[in-house]
């Protein structure tokens, strides 16, 4: 048994209902005072001890985010958002800033023990316990982990040992102090500040995230991974990650994330910008499983995220997974902006909404290069009384001659209480582009479900088989370690809606 | 008579063709046999001037005609004739309207007159008879729906009806079953004639079982390494192409 | 000679209160209370903008900038009348029905013109369309002179009509709003012809609405085909309801106008209804067109079917919007819908958007959207056997639109749209 599925069924044993990373760290936590104000901005911009610049670029977001508004189009429904009710920083106290491992509180130690995320630069995710640090022993490649807790990152593990390569992986907050040049150049540049309102807001208050550059012909020897976990109370999260890949270089990259299960709903706006140079290839893959709220629809976590890539070199290339399971409401659209001839923007989804859950989620891919092309493949998942929209638009600029995009987009409903959308924008500004789209709608037969029950699966583990079937296509583009847990995660989300 | 000097041609900025030389003298009958991506389908597909492939060297010409500086359409009006690999669907074409359209369209370069509606039909029912092919084959989409060996028997038809000067057949033969093969064969033995020249491009031999060729070449990496009789074709059968790649 | 009304929302109104002493039904109460509904849901939404989502495509500026005058023709003034593409034909001159250039035969049923019949269309006029939802409904509702008037009785076949309207453009824009109901009874059918023709270089507005009411097992086919003139402004809506086991058959064609934009609104109410939203737009340089539908399937075992397929040559901009969505209700619901886009100039713009919304976990639904131009490979299949570029051109323009054509399965309907399609591609190929 995979380790992943061991820390899964440990932590189940310790927590209650289907949400399997609903418990709450105790520990002693430092908060900014509640609400959003200029001098909150400030405050943030202090404690993390930033340059004159990034105040500035703060407030200017502050400022353009107070002059706009929560977009409405999405098909979610939620009550309005008290803005002043929320804690916009929270750090374990005493422990600012990224520690060498030896230093982390051990409470958080344990903490991500439970949630299966190693910390301990020897683990491998998903391996054999107590393999080592080589790649050779026991087959599977290390993965380099950053942890974010709340509002700060709280380890980077083999931070040194890729340094070796000239790679940079470590808190966006300590990038700011030990490369600004670089985050200057970069942050921004991909979402701009009032880019739309959660940008704005996270622009102005964001804390912590990861950041990374990969340098020219560098092929990232380790998938890097970031751990985000929302611990405290009334607390929003708002990271914002960059990755920068220089020309010629790879790079594969993971995120996961949960909380604790609260009646609360607590905001996640986080803003990731990817940049990739000529002939670079960024792997962005995430696995969501935020709160989602409990069968009544209480709880559970906003995540109203901003995620986009610009390929501005030839021949780049940006490849977004996402695995969106969690959440209370799940607002994005990982995004390409394929600059660079022949650039290859994709995007693979597999999103679930059980109980009341919703999600309008999708991508824009904009096709601006000559012979740029995109692969879209979603596959939308409802049960309960779960809403899920495909929102997607391809576009096309009257240089892009040659563009090609595919898009395969399905939706698979269980139970008669949910919904399933999907709204494709297609629009399109060259002659010799070619755009295609398909999408189906369907449900789970009752003759599939009576063929695996009268092979000997219960209800529950039909429809898990024949939803990890549905998803396939997604799921195989997941690096193999996540495969295992989104699979798992897949069903587990799914427990309680057939029969 | 088909004659090819020197012909080289890129695809991709990738050599496909690397000098080939080459006469059909007319009333004769060639095959060009090779293995997998010697060039076989670049070859006629350049010879028919699809887009796509850069001439970087050498002449083709038909009956004095350079082709390489021909349209398609021109090409297919001086009497060249492209029997597809993978014929094309046209979905809301009808075939008999892209037959008849066609087929005026060659008539009206050679100064003939055009053919109408009730002519063409009479024409072509005759032509299909020969070819064992169901009449509403006229009526459906051009190709839409139909099966590997329909596509290819109307290519044959097509050939029948335009009565080309110069047929070349790329893997005609691929796809088909015996009976399909036998029909097919016969519909180009039926235009063997002193005013009639083919190319038949294939892998196997088992096609020139039925077409008999009067030459054999063999193509390999671009350019053409053995030439024979139609001996050398069964040759080729037991012994394969590595046998020659070694030679 | 009448002066122009002001630009904008305002000058319509404006025109409502100086007219609606006079405008028919002026003298009754529910008329009335239907007109003054609509002029306060027009007053309340003006013109579409593109802030609204529906209407992100479709730029009404050129509409809102203008003002427009009523027509003043003579209502006895002669016009040359195209071919009937019917046996039974009614005819509007810019917007006013002309029972004496109508061709009725003995067979032929009734047609009556609304403004002189409305105590008929009581119950009828307004209770399908959704003025607080389109104000161009509204606008219509509120301006409306004439139109025609259907009500066919249960188990009728009605044989086939076309509605011609003409509108004649000069210098002065005048704008036009017909108001068709239409309403087939249990089992009743119907092949209407719905067809508007520009005559004249001058800009104008035609806003025609159409309310279609179909009743048990009736079946309308209803080919819409719009051949404005090249400075029209043509915004037209259909709504349509259909009952248990009812067909509403649609065809759309854009050929002419400046800019055109039609709206369907299609609700099928009852058990096994089905509804085809089929269409066709042939988009030259300076046009704009804009297929917009918007499918309700309120009622379980219905199926609709939907092929639009936009061709644009020169400097155009095609839009289609096609939503489905499928109540809670509506379980075994079949829906399939496919838009296609040719582009044949680096200056075309198509902005496409379907959207499923699925509230039901029993159906079938499906969408389907491609852009691009005419296929290389079948280009070239088509020129080695001998067929010149051009024309190879225009038959696979052809053979795309042909394909949509060939969706209309009667018979008067299907000549109809094939002789307003035939030949076009021969002029942009």
């Amino acid at each position: 048994m995979p380790a992943v599925t061991e820390t899964i069924d440990a932590v189940a044993s310790v927590t209650e209902g289907p949400y399997k990373y609903g418990f709450e760290t105790d520990i002693e936590m430092e908060f900014a005072p509640k609400g959003l104000s200029e001098d909150i901005v400030r405050f943030i911009s202090a404690k993390k001890n930033e340059p004159e610049w990034l105040l500035e670029w703060r407030l200017k977001a502050y400022a353009m985010w107070l002059k706009m508004e929560e977009p409405r189009w999405p098909a979610v429904k939620y009550p309005a958002i008290d803005y002043q009710d929320a804690y916009y920083y929270a750090a374990p106290k005493n422990k600012p800033g990224p520690k060498s491992l030896d230093e982390v509180d051990p409470e958080l130690l344990k903490t991500y023990a439970k949630l299966g995320i190693p910390l301990k630069e020897q683990a491998i995710l998903a391996g054999v316990e107590g393999a080592g640090d080589s790649p050779s022993e026991g087959g599977r490649l290390p993965v380099a982990v950053d942890a974010v807790f709340d509002s700060v990152s709280v380890a980077t593990t083999f931070k040194h040992r890729l340094e070796k390569e000239g790679i940079i992986f470590c808190a966006i907050s300590e990038a700011v102090q030990k490369h600004p040049e670089l985050v200057k150049q970069y942050l921004g540049s991909v979402v701009p500040q009032a880019d739309n309102f959660f940008a704005a807001l996270n622009s102005a208050v964001f804390t912590d995230g990861s950041f990374v550059y990969i340098p020219k012909g560098v092929r990232c020897p380790m998938e890097l991974s970031t751990y985000f976990r929302i611990n405290a109370k009334s607390t929003g999260q708002f990271e914002r990650t960059l990755i920068i890949a220089d020309a010629g270089s790879h790079v594969s990259y993971l995120e996961g994330c949960t909380a604790p299960m609260r009646d609360e709903n607590q905001l996640h706006a986080a803003v990731v910008e990817l940049v990739a140079m000529d002939d670079a290839t960024i792997k962005y893959s995430t696995v969501q499983n935020w709160y989602p709220g409990d069968e009544n629809g209480k709880g559970g976590i906003y995540n109203f995220v901003t995620k986009r890539g610009a390929c501005r070199g030839d021949r780049s290339k940006i490849s977004w997974t996402q695995v969106e399971t969690g959440s209370a409401i799940t607002w994005k659209y990982p995004s390409c902006i394929l600059q660079g001839a022949d650039s290859v923007g994709e995007f693979y989804s597999v999103a679930i909404t059980n109980n009341y859950q919703q999600a309008d989620t999708g991508t824009k891919m904009f096709h601006i290069g000559p012979r740029t092309r995109s692969t879209i493949v979603s596959k939308g998942i409802s049960a309960g009384h779960g809403q899920n929209t495909y929102r997607g638009q391809v576009k096309i600029s009257p240089k892009a001659t040659g563009a090609r995009n595919f898009t395969q987009c399905d939706s698979l409903l269980i139970g008669d209480q949910c919904g399933a959308h999907t709204v494709p924008y297609i629009e399109s500004r060259c002659m010799s582009a070619k755009v295609e789209h398909e999408a189906t709608t369907s449900r789970i037969a009752e003759d599939q479900l009576f063929y695996c029950r009268q092979r000997g699966l219960s209800q529950e583990d039909a429809v898990g088989l024949i939803v990890n079937g549905f998803c396939r296509e997604v799921l195989k583009e997941l690096p193999m370690e996540f495969a295992v847990e989104a699979q798992k995660l897949l069903q587990i989300s799914l427990e309680g809606s057939v029969g | 008579m088909l004659k090819i000097e020197g012909l080289t041609a890129e695809i991709d900025g990738k050599q496909i063709l690397k000098g080939i030389d080459l006469e059909v003298p007319t009333g004769e009958i060639h095959a060009i046999m090779g293995p997998n991506g010697s060039g076989k389908s670049t070859l006629s597909y350049v010879l028919a001037g699809r887009e796509g492939y850069e001439i970087t060297g050498g002449t083709a010409t038909f009956n004095g005609l350079d082709l390489l500086s021909m349209e398609p359409e021109e090409r297919a009006a001086a009497g060249v004739f492209l029997a597809f690999q993978y014929p094309v669907e046209l979905p809301g074409v009808g075939n008999a309207n892209f037959l008849r359209t066609a087929l005026n369209a060659i008539r009206r370069s050679k100064g003939e007159p055009e053919v109408d509606a009730m002519q063409f039909l009479k024409l072509a029912r005759a032509r299909m008879k020969e070819l064992s092919m169901p009449e509403d084959m006229l009526k459906r989409g051009v190709n839409v729906g139909f099966s590997g060996g329909e596509k290819k028997r109307n290519e044959v038809l097509q050939m029948a009806l335009l009565q080309p000067g110069l047929a070349i057949l790329d893997e005609t033969d691929s796809g088909l079953d015996i009976d399909a093969l036998k029909i097919a064969a016969d519909g180009v033995n039926a235009m063997r004639g002193p005013n009639f020249s083919s190319l038949v491009i294939t892998h196997y031999q088992r096609l020139l079982n039925y077409i008999v060729p009067d030459r054999v070449h063999v193509l390999m990496n671009g350019r053409i390494v053995q030439s024979g009789g139609p001996e050398l074709a069964k040759q080729l059968e037991e012994s394969g192409y590595t046998a020659v790649q070694a030679a | 000679m009448s002066v122009l009304f002001e630009p904008g929302p305002e000058g319509f109104l404006r025109r409502y209160e100086g007219l609606n002493a006079r405008l028919p039904g002026h003298r009754t109460p529910w008329v009335t209370a239907l007109r003054e509904q609509a002029a306060k849901a027009f007053r309340e939404q003006g013109f579409p903008t593109r802030k609204i989502e529906a209407w992100h495509y479709t730029d009404l500026n050129l509409l809102a900038r203008s003002g427009f005058a009523e027509a003043l023709t003579p209502v006895d003034e002669d016009v040359a009348l195209p071919e009937a593409t019917a046996p039974q034909r009614v005819v509007f001159l810019d917007g006013r029905f002309r029972a004496d250039l109508a061709e009725t035969p003995d067979s032929g049923i009734p047609v009556r013109s609304l403004g002189a019949n409305l105590s008929a269309a009581e119950g009828l006029l307004g209770g399908v369309a959704k003025l607080d939802e389109v104000p161009m409904a509204a606008l219509n509702t509120m301006l409306f002179e004439d139109g025609a008037l259907i009500d066919l009785p249960a188990e009728t076949n009605g044989g086939a009509i076309e509605l011609l309207s003409i509108i004649q453009s000069g210098e002065r824009p005048v704008a036009v709003h017909p108001r068709h109901v239409i309403r087939l009874g249990k089992g009743a059918s119907l092949v209407l012809i719905e067809r508007a023709i520009g005559r004249g270089d001058g800009r104008y507005l035609h806003n025609p609405v159409v309310e279609i009411v179909l009743e048990e097992g009736a079946h309308l086919t209803h080919a819409r085909i719009q051949q404005e003139g090249p400075a029209g402004l043509f915004l037209s809506t259909v709504f349509a309801k259909a009952a248990a086991g009812a067909t509403y058959d649609s065809f759309l064609l854009h050929a002419g106008a400046k800019l055109s934009r039609s709206e369907a609104y299609v609700s099928l109410d009852g058990p096994k209804a089905m509804a085809h939203l089929n269409g066709a737009q042939l988009l030259s340089d300076g046009q704009h067109g804009d297929c917009t539908t918007f499918l309700d399937h309120a009622a379980p075992d219905c199926a609709s079917r939907q092929t639009v397929k936009t061709v644009l040559a020169g400097k155009s901009r095609g839009v289609f919007q096609g939503k489905i969505h499928v109540h809670q209700i509506a379980q075994r619901t079949d829906g399939y819908q496919m838009n296609q886009a040719l582009l044949l100039s680096d200056q075309a713009e198509i902005d496409s958007k379907p959207q499923l919304e699925i509230y039901a976990d029993d159906v079938k639904c499906s969408h389907g959207a491609t852009v691009g131009e005419l296929d290389e490979d079948q280009l070239f299949y088509l020129r080695a056997r001998g067929i010149p570029a051009a024309t190879a051109r225009s038959m696979l323009i052809e053979a795309f639109l042909q394909e949509a054509v060939d969706a209309v399965e009667e018979e008067t309907a299907r000549n109809a749209l094939a002789t307003a399609v035939a030949g076009w591609w021969e002029k942009v190929a």
